[in-house]
């Protein structure tokens, strides 16, 4: 049982917590004039990059979202940040 | 019958308190103190169970979590719990021990004669036999005839295992003598320790093995290390496996208790050392798992704890030093010993002891246990023979954590390679094996400062022992399940020379020891047929748990009921005590019906009322997320399928929750109360997740100041009041007149008033397709309002309506819940509701994907109606098939009941290109049979709507 650090909350058990998106990945705008293959990208091809990672989770006790940086090999979690131009 | 009960040694056991029990029937004795292993061993019974494969007799291996053989189901009380392993378990007053994989028993089993066939039924032999016709159709018998003990189906343990979470500086497992020298030194310096260990007593190897430590007795050290322990706010678990090492330093741990429900820890600490010792390997020649073939280390533990002799005549088999103190130990008891050695360079031997030099075994020989032995050519006469093949380093949680192995050429085995998992470890699981290493490793592991305690005792060596694979005769390599040296050269031969492979293919060291007594040789074996060392052969993987743990324990109290604790109606007794039924509705535990007996009466008499007279139901489960602010509008429109910033405050309207991929997410009503303050009706088994919807875009589309969503859903009671007398029973109920009125409440109105001194939310909106009224109040007066409700239903003859009723109603009208009337594939369009597809011209959630050549293809499944001929409803979930022709699915039918209004059945479907269909027949295909039904719209009851103002 992994622990994650809420920003907001502080460390908690990883049972309160659920992985959202992949950081970083913005959804093309605008939608309409993305092309088919594009948009089937954005829904479906995700990085699941083996080692460091940027994900966003959230910590569903407390409903916030927020940037967490990991390695998905170790489990060593090295960066917890709340989402891009917010504050804890 | 060998075994015997020396007269006076034995440190664990009380005389003065004798034990009777039973095994296979027969009555014996043994006393307090002992497990079930050494009051068989003492009491002289050999046989104690059969092999998995060939049935093959078993005796007494081990001491501990390694014994592959010694397993029983055990009756106590009436109560029989299956595959208890002897050596762990300690004995009690009137035990019922059965030998496994016997019958009628241990020593008579009739299926002894398949070893006869053993040169038939090589490894792989199940596999490859019994796929013709088919394995199911052998899988019966064969699991017959496998499988050790027998589940006894009245047995319920308790769910009652307390989960409890522990912190501490430093975890020490394993207390021995490495973990005594850790736990002591860390105490010392103030850290709180937690030392734990799987024996009711702390002392390791020392307990049988003795020792002096800084000129005292051990058992001096040991106390001074439980001061220590304790004095420092540490603690000492005994009778504790740690099963298993997870993530984050998170370590579980199974505590038996007497007296008390047994115990599961969650245990975090900063630090941890693996102080588990090691297991001693067998000895591999013919008949080599032959009973009175023992561990010698067992040996001297039950002659030193339990005054248990493994026999009186005694052949000893090593390689390595350690053995030669068991020798001089059974001597001392008045055995006759002889110790092989396979070494040239031996120790001096021991007092009474004749050891033979470079003396290998190569057979065992006796019917059905050890008589005599071959070594070196030469015939020994002896009742027990006791071996010693090395010892390999207990590495499980090290690798579990992560860590990896390396092989240690001095210890002969694979050891933990520093710094490769969280864990420090020491002594023998460390490969550094005799006493004074043990203690430097674990002061050091510890932190201590200063010298380690000393020992006078020297090192240990030992030579590195292997199995022959040219040695005739069967070797066996896992006693458990069979696996012979011949089963890995098969297993060479045809590829599986991967070790996993290897494991797979012959079943080695799959049996309950988890390989603890086979693994190592199946390994070497490898190696050797296949020309590559043992690091290059490697080593299947480590898992939780270290040794078999109840499920009762890792679960705890959530069995049953409270596996998945449905949410509960805070007006739960009120519906009891008007004798409803209750079931799980997404979730939270609902009236199916009102009253006994048989459901689907009671609920096609309350859909009736409902349409004749009126119907109250509680609706409390109904999502109600409140988003609030000057963004709220903005956030919904981006949310939902439907515009929601064109509502009029007052107003409700219908609509759904697609995910980015187009598909629907859930469906319901949203109110707007206010120009910022929208109530979100989410179907109730989706709420949560449309919360976390909501909230995803607040927080990363939208400015979060602008507007906040709060799900209040549990606290308020809905009661929903529907039928054509909907309005006179409020009336009667003292609703205001106010909301009564068709003018100020048209139907998809709301509006907030007070009821009774509280504020009162009354909606109008239906579910049922009549006049319905939806009135929510605070939970703590929900009590009142079911009250005032109950009392005024009399005046219009109107009944509590269950949900089985509601499902029944809301079929008529052809309303879906999402879920069961759509799946992971069904858009809105599919539903019928094109609208906002044509004409939004906005962006919104799952928006782009409306618009794929997969959504717009025409022969999308579709939601329908079906009508039939006959009054039996068609099977829900039956697929639906073109009425000729080839059969293929067209879709599938996806609610059916029968229609007390219409006085027929009544059906919804998800139909391939469905609303072309409408008119067209279609076959229903369910258990062989094909049924014809006819495509229709979904609304069967009511298409004009008329009845909502009724």
């Amino acid at each position: 049982m992994q622990i994650f650090t809420c920003p907001f909350c502080g460390p908690r058990e990883e049972a309160e917590f659920h992985f959202a998106a992949e950081a970083g990945k913005h959804r093309p705008q605008p939608a309409e004039e993305t092309s088919d293959a594009d948009w089937a990208d954005y829904l479906y091809f995700n990085d699941a990059p083996r080692g460091p990672a940027r994900e966003v989770w959230v910590h569903v006790t407390c409903g916030e979202f927020f940037v967490m940086t990991r390695d998905t090999v170790t489990r060593e979690v090295s960066d917890v940040a709340p989402l891009p131009g917010r504050t804890a | 019958m060998t075994g015997w009960r020396h007269d006076n040694a034995g440190s664990c056991i009380d005389r003065d308190r004798p034990v009777s029990f039973t095994f296979d029937g027969a009555e014996l004795a043994g006393f307090t103190g002992d497990t079930l292993a050494s009051a068989l061993l003492a009491s002289g019974v050999r046989v104690l169970g059969r092999s998995f494969k060939y049935h093959r007799p078993r005796g007494l291996w081990g001491m501990g979590g390694e014994e592959p053989n010694a397993i029983f189901d055990i009756t106590e009380d009436g109560v029989t719990t299956p595959n208890i392993r002897a050596t762990t378990e300690p004995l009690r007053e009137g035990m019922a021990l059965r030998s496994v994989n016997t019958a009628p028993d241990a020593a008579r089993d009739r299926a002894g004669a398949l070893d006869m066939l053993s040169r038939f039924l090589p490894a792989g032999f199940y596999y490859k036999t019994f796929m013709t016709p088919g394995w199911m159709r052998w899988e019966p018998m064969i699991r017959r005839m496998a499988g050790l003990g027998r589940l006894d189906p009245g047995h319920r343990p308790p769910a009652d295992t307390p989960q409890t979470n522990g912190r501490c500086d430093l975890l020490v497992i394993g207390a021995g003598p490495a973990g005594l020298a850790a736990a002591r030194a860390a105490a010392r310096a103030g850290r709180e320790v937690w030392l734990v260990d799987e024996a009711d007593e702390i002392g390791g190897s020392l307990r049988w093995r003795g020792g002096e430590i800084d000129g005292g007795d051990w058992r001096e050290f040991a106390r001074d290390t439980r001061h220590a322990v304790s004095a420092a706010g540490g603690r000492v678990l005994t009778g504790t496996t740690l099963w298993g090492a997870f993530d984050h330093g998170l370590f579980a741990a199974w505590e038996r208790r007497t007296g008390a429900p047994d115990r599961h820890w969650r245990i975090r600490a900063r630090d941890t050392v693996l102080a588990a010792g090691a297991i001693e390997r067998p000895l591999w020649f013919a008949n080599n798992d032959l009973p009175g073939i023992m561990s010698a280390e067992a040996a001297l533990h039950y002659l030193a704890l339990h005054g248990a002799v493994a026999g009186r005549r005694i052949l000893l088999a090593t390689g390595n030093d350690a053995s030669y103190p068991v020798a001089a130990a059974l001597a001392g008891a008045g055995c006759t010993v002889t110790l092989a050695d396979a070494r040239a360079t031996t120790p001096d031997p021991p007092e009474g002891v004749t050891v033979l030099k470079d003396a290998r075994i190569t057979r065992a020989r006796g019917r059905p246990s050890v008589m005599a032995a071959a070594v070196g050519g030469r015939r020994i006469e002896a009742d027990t023979i006791l071996v010693s093949g090395g010892y390999t380093p207990s590495v499980h949680l090290h690798c579990q954590a992560g860590g990896k192995l390396d092989w240690n050429a001095k210890a002969d085995s694979l050891v933990p390679r520093p710094d490769t998992s969280p864990l420090h470890v020491a002594g023998a699981a460390n490969g550094s094996f005799g006493l004074a290493r043990a203690l430097e490793e674990g002061h050091a592991a510890g932190g201590g400062t200063g010298p380690a305690p000393q020992v006078a005792a020297g090192d240990w060596t030992l030579g590195a022992m292997r199995p022959d694979p040219a040695l005739p005769g069967r070797q066996w390599v896992d006693p458990q399940n069979d696996v012979t040296l011949k089963d890995v050269r098969i297993a060479a031969q045809e590829g599986y020379r991967s070790v996993e492979h290897l494991k797979r293919y012959t079943t080695l060291g799959m049996a309950t020891d988890q390989g603890r007594s086979a693994n190592f040789a199946g390994l070497a074996a490898m190696a050797a047929l296949t020309g590559r060392s043992i690091p290059e052969t490697g080593t299947t993987t480590y898992r939780p748990p270290f040794s078999p743990v109840p499920l009762g324990v890792i679960a705890g109290p959530r069995r049953g009921d409270l596996f998945n604790a449905p949410r509960r109606l805070s007006l739960e007794a009120l519906h009891r005590a008007q004798g409803a039924e209750f079931r799980e509705y997404g979730g939270w535990l609902r009236p199916a019906a009102y009253g006994r007996g048989e459901e689907a009466e009671h609920a096609q008499a309350e859909a009736r009322a409902a349409r004749d007279t009126v119907g109250i139901y509680d609706a409390s489960p109904l999502g109600k997320i409140e988003v609030i602010g000057p963004g709220a509008a903005d956030l919904l429109d981006y949310c939902g399928y439907v515009r929601l910033s064109t509502l009029e405050p007052g107003r409700a309207r219908y609509g759904f929750m697609l995910n980015e991929t187009g598909i629907v997410h859930d469906d319901g009503v949203v109110f707007r109360l206010a120009a910022d303050r929208f109530i979100v009706s989410a179907s109730s088994s989706h709420a949560t997740s449309v919360r976390m919807m909501l909230e995803e875009a607040r927080q990363d589309i939208f400015d979060p100041r602008q507007s906040y969503i709060h799900d209040v859903t549990a606290g308020f009671v809905t009661l929903t009041v529907t039928g054509p007398a909907a309005r006179g029973l409020l009336r009667a109920a003292g609703i205001p007149e106010a909301v009564l009125d068709d003018a100020t409440m048209p139907h998809m109105s709301v509006t907030e008033t007070t009821w009774n001194g509280h504020a009162l939310r009354v909606a109008r909106v239906s579910f049922t397709g009549d006049r319905s009224y939806e009135l929510t109040v605070a939970a703590r007066h929900g009590a009142a309002l079911h009250a005032a409700l109950d009392a005024a239903r009399a005046e219009v003859d109107g009944r509590w309506i269950g949900m089985e009723a509601v499902m029944i109603l809301r079929a008529e009208k052809g309303f879906i819940l999402v879920g069961k009337d759509t799946d992971g594939l069904t858009m809105p369009h599919d539903l019928g509701w094109t609208g906002p597809r044509d004409k939004r011209t906005d962006e919104y959630l799952g928006r782009r994907a409306l618009f794929t050549p997969e959504a717009n293809r025409d022969d999308r499944r579709q939601l329908v109606g079906l009508e039939i001929a006959g009054d039996t409803p068609l099977p829900t979930g039956a697929h639906l098939v073109p009425p000729e022709g080839a059969r293929r699915s067209l879709g599938f039918v996806t609610s059916s009941y029968f229609s007390p209004t219409l006085d027929r059945p009544v059906a919804l479907a998800l139909l391939e290109g469905g609303r072309a269909r409408i008119g067209q027949e279609v076959g229903v295909f369910h258990m062989g049979e094909t049924a014809l039904a006819r495509v229709c719209p979904a609304c069967a009851l009511d298409p004009k709507w008329e009845r909502l103002h009724a």
